[in-house]
């Protein structure tokens, strides 16, 4: 679901050609996220080959490397997921509804890969695939309620409805975020507090820092890449409902 | 669906939503959900302590680990640094178990005053670092726990 939708749907023959306009910032967005991948796979590399087992834990430390830029964007991607839903809420601008959508879907993905990373990580470290603490609870919650928001707007055929009230669960479903986050200081977990600069080494850090920015560029392309499919298909939407209600689409 | 009716259902949706959240934080997960209990804490308990299921969360005190690898039998103790618990647990702990690490422990402690774990968890610190100099990286799924050390 998070996947961006690289080829966008042709609109069908004898509807009025809408990408046109936009097609040269649509090669610029597509280079962008190119080189955001490329950086990815060269900041992944770079990491593994630079650091040396963990003392404690071995190979197993370079699941950070995904864990952490995983679990961030995941955070970030809910933030937004808050702006865009408030400013959708203040100016019912449709482009915020879009990028609400998308930052949604991709979030939602990367925190069903965050909990994945963090099981593999968890049955070495822990012992346990899996485990009620209150970090990992309150993440599977966050999940649930991103979830639920995609559920919302797939069930809601009016368009203008669902933006609305998926709007309303993006900025209410958001004050888990937070707890999420806060999770590990506010209550007894297994799972470690945040990291610090002085609790990794140095020779883990840049690593890490690299694939954080990294990943923070990819989903950034992902995010924009969904909002512009998603404008696509709401404009293919409003040709055929046009058409089917019986006037010519030539006026369109 | 009129439009009064779905502003009624949505903000009855979102006081639902604000009041769940607004009980976690000031009221149910402050004292009535806690994830383990310390071991002064589980022993302030008394009697009632005994018997039911219980996680206990603490550090393994030095010295105190005693590995039997014939019976796969594990005894140590957990401390919080005031109350110090005897632990027995059957079968090979994760591998990053030794003294002086912080465990969690799901079980039961028994009226011989001996804690019986079921589900031993280690608890990794948020520090990360390459072995220092002359010393080997840990090599997970090939050490077995060692005997008693410290």
């Amino acid at each position: 679901m998070s996947a961006p939708v690289i080829d966008t749907p042709r609109p069908p023959a004898g509807l009025p050609p809408s990408a046109a306009p936009v097609a040269h910032s649509r090669s610029g967005l597509r280079q962008f996220g190119l080189i955001a991948l490329a950086l990815l796979v060269v900041a992944q590399v770079a990491a593994i080959a630079m650091s040396r087992p963990d003392a404690a834990m071995g190979h197993t430390q370079k699941i950070m490397y995904v864990h952490v830029p995983t679990a961030w964007t995941a955070f970030l991607s809910f933030f937004l997921v808050f702006v865009y839903s408030v400013r959708y809420l203040w100016t019912r601008d449709a482009r915020s509804d879009r990028l609400a959508l998308g930052a949604a879907e991709v979030g939602t993905a990367l925190t069903a890969l965050t909990i994945v990373q963090g099981s593999i990580w968890g049955k070495p470290t822990w012992g346990v695939w899996w485990t009620w603490d209150p970090r990992l609870t309150t993440t599977a919650i966050m999940l649930l309620i991103y979830v639920g928001y995609l559920a919302l707007r797939a069930f809601t055929d009016d368009h203008d409805r669902a933006a609305r009230w998926a709007a309303a669960v993006g900025v209410l479903g958001f004050i888990n975020v937070p707890i999420v986050y806060m999770s590990v200081r506010w209550w007894r977990t297994i799972h470690q507090v945040q990291s610090t600069s002085s609790s990794v080494d140095p020779s883990y850090r840049l690593g890490l820092l690299l694939n954080v920015i990294a990943m923070t560029l990819v989903v950034v392309y992902f995010i924009l890449e969904r909002a512009e499919s998603a404008r696509l298909e709401r404009e293919v939407d409003a040709a055929l409902e046009r058409r089917m209600l019986g006037g010519s689409a030539a006026g369109a | 669906m009129s439009r009064n009716r779905n502003r009624g259902i949505v903000g009855g949706a979102i006081a639902v939503v604000l009041g769940a959240f607004a009980w976690l934080l000031w009221g149910g997960l402050d004292g009535n959900i806690v994830y383990f209990l310390t071991p002064s804490e589980l022993m302030a308990k008394g009697t009632q302590g005994y018997d039911a299921p219980v996680r206990v969360g603490g550090m393994v005190e030095d010295g105190s680990v005693v590995w039997d690898k014939d019976k796969l039998e594990l005894r140590f103790n957990v401390t919080d640094g005031q109350a110090v618990i005897p632990v027995y647990s059957k079968g090979a702990p994760p591998q990053m178990f030794q003294a002086g690490i912080g465990v969690v422990l799901e079980g039961r402690y028994q009226r011989s005053g001996v804690f019986h774990s079921n589900t031993l968890m280690v608890k990794h610190s948020n520090e990360y670092k390459p072995p220092d100099h002359g010393e080997k990286p840990a090599e997970l799924y090939k050490n077995l726990p060692r005997g008693s050390q410290s």
